[in-house]
């Protein structure tokens, strides 16, 4: 069965959004500069993996570097900050889909260590073999304190990762596992531990065979004596792992179904190439529903990071933290076991956070109305909009300019015969249009 | 784990309480700009221009503004109405713990570590065989004061053992994986009118799922105290005419492209909601409340003693949900989890119902508290317990007509095949009896299996 590919114009348009949507968005010109590589060479360009290059001047924050192993917020200031300068978007954002697939919350692990470590094997294999990577999942010392692995021993299983290793991560819920294969695969995935060192925390984390269940199991009613890379195995050759596997990613990058067609090509794909995430990636970034489907809402940390690439400004605030937190995306604290709900980025609280953010991007750029020269801001409401939806370098649609136009010539038609006002009202009006492009359906989406 | 750690977390969090509106101080005329927000006086007076309710404690009342809100509510109708709040308790809270049987033979062989002692905690007065967890005493005073039923094992048949699943199905009032709407956005569908964003407030971060609508508007408020839209050295008039601009971006929300629209629509109602509390705030920008209760120094204290607020101002809220304190899946060494939670969820109740009752609004409230299930009977090795069925809920209110409803089907008979507590109430019948006594509703509009599910007597 042959996989649908776009085969339409890719334009500087088609190529931002795939920035978009497999990254953080374009740095400056960087969509022209994909787009003259024509859809095969930007996938595959995206798509190359070795060692990233992170450009521009790094984060300071209070006149500091950060302190990401240790001090609270700056794990997530360090991952915001590689999402702004990386040359490895692709990367960077598959990432953040494992971080969201496995997801795993310092609320619990509490440490920032561990937590970084299990970031950094994301970003090292994650392209690679999905089962190579959930086998590394289940063995990884963040993961292994969520899900309480290292209480689960011979004799006293426990059933937490056991059950989440079906439900969300290879299987789905209700596709055919039973409360019994819960059981027993707890039971074949006993056996690790960690030592805690007093003043520093886990470490030493190891299999160790003597806390293992080597007895017999029975999961989807076949019997063995399996161990815990059985216990993956097992999960990965089950018959519904394919579907739940390609439904979910392909969910990440478009936000409607895939046809039937290219559901059933996509599975064979998965199979064929050994399991592997980059063949169906690759799929998934050239079928024509992400260039001719419905725009995706940006999750809070790409909008930030986003805003933030396209400025070419630093991590160089702390304030990213809790404006984060009320944008409900709190970066290494997802909310539960099944990662942040996709679906309801945007309400109005959210929303409302997104606009401060936007407003704590803004202020370094802002011109101050007491202290511009008159004439460095055109007065003309038209000119006015161009100069702050060209400040973001994107498209608005007719709707959207109208509004903003509405917006210039109020605010100027009251400067009209007024001197101070002439002088101030432009610069004032000019900040307030380019926060309200940033806060405009068009930049929460993409 | 180290001392520098916990104090910048701790000043991270709270400020990003504080900038949701609580802690800032007050701005009177005359006072200098609160400290470390960057804004000058002049910003501060536009964006106030803008529609700001600021809920503080503890601070004297704006009396204009309080009177004209009072004015505007009455004239509205959002007088006299009844309110459903719902509180959610996290991760499948531990009934067997909470109202733990001490008198049934087979509790301390089951919980052979974590089993308590009678006299840890109040006696259960409505079943000898039961005690009140320790952290749950002030729940025992509003049951011994006729404010609180409980169902000691609450649940549905074929119980589902995922956190998301049976979650969702307490969300939707069903045993449908696949709806989309919420019960009580779907009783708010009824009741509730095209432009009151306020009927159905999520006081958390994000929308709380069983508020979804499928037709008339809802909000979230991560807290009632505050909702801005302030724009950096913008004053004068450009800054009086942004909130109207913030409006006139939802004007896609008919684009073609659903998730463009979706955003528009957003924009509409974050406009809309920040109508809905303008109205009730003069030009100083200012509305100060007096909790009559001690709440705990929590979010969910803080959310409550803003919802009683807003409830004694005469907000039009039908129905308000949020999240409890404590994370309840205590997969191992749940002692500490589950008194620190438990007793946070206590106490903060326990200040709501007692600001109520001081407002003189307590007879139009009901809470219903509840968790997606209980846990395990046997528990597990690691000092915790496994997903278990049927779990315990409250309902508290000054009209609330029984101590109990359903019985504690005890540990030999009430146990399933997987050795978890059997249902003695359905959570479908406890939404069903709600809708008709409470809001005197049809049910089967809101229920599907409405015609199925017995009624119990809820309302005095």
């Amino acid at each position: 069965m042959p996989l649908p590919v776009y085969t339409g114009s890719f334009a500087p348009a088609q190529a931002e959004r795939l920035l978009w949507r497999a990254g953080f968005g374009p740095r400056p010109g960087e969509e022209r500069a994909l787009a003259a590589r024509g859809l095969d060479g930007a996938v595959a360009q995206l798509l190359t993996t070795g060692p990233d290059r992170l450009v521009g001047r790094p984060p300071k924050v209070n006149g500091r570097r950060l302190f990401p192993l240790d001090k609270f917020g700056h794990d997530h200031l360090w991952w915001l900050d590689r999402m702004v300068r990386t040359s490895r978007p692709l990367t960077e954002r598959m990432t953040l889909v494992w971080h969201d697939w496995f997801a795993t919350s310092n609320e619990t692990v509490g440490s920032q260590r561990l937590m970084i470590r299990q970031n950094n094997l994301f970003r090292r294999t994650g392209l690679g073999s999905f089962p190579g990577l959930v086998m590394r999942v289940t063995e990884n010392p963040a993961m292994l304190l969520y899900l309480n692995g290292l209480e689960s021993e011979k004799g006293a299983p426990n059933e937490n990762y056991a059950r989440e290793l079906m439900e969300l991560f290879t299987l789905g819920h209700g596709s055919g596992y039973t409360e019994r294969d819960v059981r027993e695969q707890a039971r074949a995935l006993t056996g690790f531990t960690a030592r805690y060192k007093d003043g520093y925390g886990w470490v030493k984390f190891r299999f160790d065979g003597n806390r293992h269940d080597d007895a017999m199991k029975v999961v989807f009613d076949k019997p063995g004596p399996y161990g815990w890379k059985q216990a993956v195995n097992l999960t990965i050759t089950h018959p519904a792992h394919k579907t739940f596997f390609t439904r979910k990613l392909w969910g990440y990058f478009i936000p409607e179904p895939a046809d039937d067609e290219t559901q059933a090509a996509l599975e064979a794909l998965y199979v064929q190439s050994g399991y592997s995430t980059r063949q169906v990636l690759t799929a998934i970034l050239k079928h024509p529903r992400l260039y001719e489907g419905p725009r995706m809402v940006k999750p809070p940390a790409v909008y930030l990071a986003g805003m933030l690439r396209t400025l070419g400004d630093r991590i160089s605030t702390e304030d990213w933290v809790w404006l984060s937190i009320q944008a409900g995306q709190l970066l290494f604290y997802p909310p539960n076991v099944s990662g942040w709900n996709d679906d309801r980025w945007l309400d109005t609280s959210t929303f409302h956070a997104r606009w401060s953010m936007a407003e704590r991007v803004l202020r370094k750029h802002a011109y101050h109305p007491d202290h511009t020269k008159r004439g460095t801001v055109p007065s003309d409401p038209v000119k006015l909009v161009d100069r702050a939806v060209s400040f973001w370098g994107i498209q608005v649609s007719d709707t959207t300019r109208r509004s903003l136009l509405t917006y210039a010539q109020k605010a100027m038609g009251a400067a009209v015969a007024d001197d101070d006002r002439q002088r101030k009202f432009p610069p004032m009006t000019l900040n307030a249009l380019r926060h309200l492009v940033a806060a405009s359906p068009e930049m929460q989406t993409a | 784990m180290n001392c520098c750690n916990e104090f910048s977390r701790s000043t991270l969090l709270r400020r990003a309480v504080a900038e949701a509106g609580n802690g800032l101080p007050a701005i009177e005329p005359g006072m200098p700009s609160p400290a470390g927000t960057g804004l000058d006086r002049r910003q501060f007076l536009s964006r106030t221009l803008g529609a700001a309710l600021t809920v503080y404690g503890a601070s004297a009342l704006g009396p204009r503004v309080l009177d004209e809100g009072i004015a505007h509510a009455a004239a509205t109708g959002g007088n006299g109405r009844r309110v459903l709040v719902s509180v959610f308790a996290p991760g499948g809270w531990d009934a067997l713990s909470l109202l733990y049987p001490t008198g049934d033979p087979r509790y301390h062989k089951l919980r052979d570590s974590l089993a308590l002692k009678p006299g840890d905690g109040p006696r259960f007065r409505s079943d000898p065989r039961l005690h009140w967890h320790p952290a749950l005493k002030p729940l025992a005073a509003l049951h011994a004061r006729g404010r609180l039923t409980v169902f000691p094992a609450i649940g549905y048949s074929h119980p589902d053992q995922s956190h998301f699943t049976s979650r969702h199905f307490w969300e939707v009032g069903a045993l449908d994986p696949q709806a989309g709407t919420g019960w009580l956005g779907r009783l708010l569908d009824v009741i509730g009118t095209e432009d009151n964003a306020m009927q159905g407030l999520s006081l958390d971060g994000a929308l709380l799922p069983s508020l979804a609508t499928a037709r008339v508007p809802v909000a979230t408020l991560a807290s009632p105290g505050d909702y801005r839209f302030d724009s950096h050295n913008v004053w004068d008039v450009p800054g009086e005419l942004l909130n109207d601009a913030i409006g006139s971006l939802g004007a896609l929300s008919a684009d073609p492209d659903p998730m463009l629209s979706q955003a528009a629509r957003t924009i509409r109602q974050a406009d809309g909601l920040r109508h809905q509390l303008g109205r009730f705030v003069g030009k100083d920008g200012q509305v100060h409340i007096n909790p009559k209760a001690k709440y705990p120094e929590t979010d969910f204290g803080r959310r409550l003693s803003g919802l009683a607020a807003l409830l004694d101002a005469n907000f039009p809220i039908r129905t308000a949900a949020l999240t409890g304190p404590g994370s309840y899946d205590t997969h191992a060494d749940q002692q500490g989890p589950l008194q620190d939670g438990a007793a946070q969820m206590a106490e903060g109740l326990a200040a709501f119902q007692h600001d109520l009752e001081r407002r003189g609004i307590a007879g139009r409230v009901l809470t219903l508290v509840w968790s997606e299930f209980g846990r395990r009977a046997q528990q597990n090795d690691s000092n915790g317990t496994d997903h278990g069925a049927a779990g315990v809920a409250f309902l508290m209110g000054t009209k609330v007509r029984q101590h109990m409803v359903g019985e504690f089907p005890g540990l030999t008979k009430g146990l399933d095949r997987d050795g978890n507590l059997r249902a003695t109430s359905d959570f479908r019948a406890v939404y069903s009896s709600l809708a008709e006594q409470w809001f005197g509703v049809d049910a089967a509009r809101i229920i599907p299996d409405a015609a199925r599910m017995p009624r119990m007597k809820l309302v005095a």
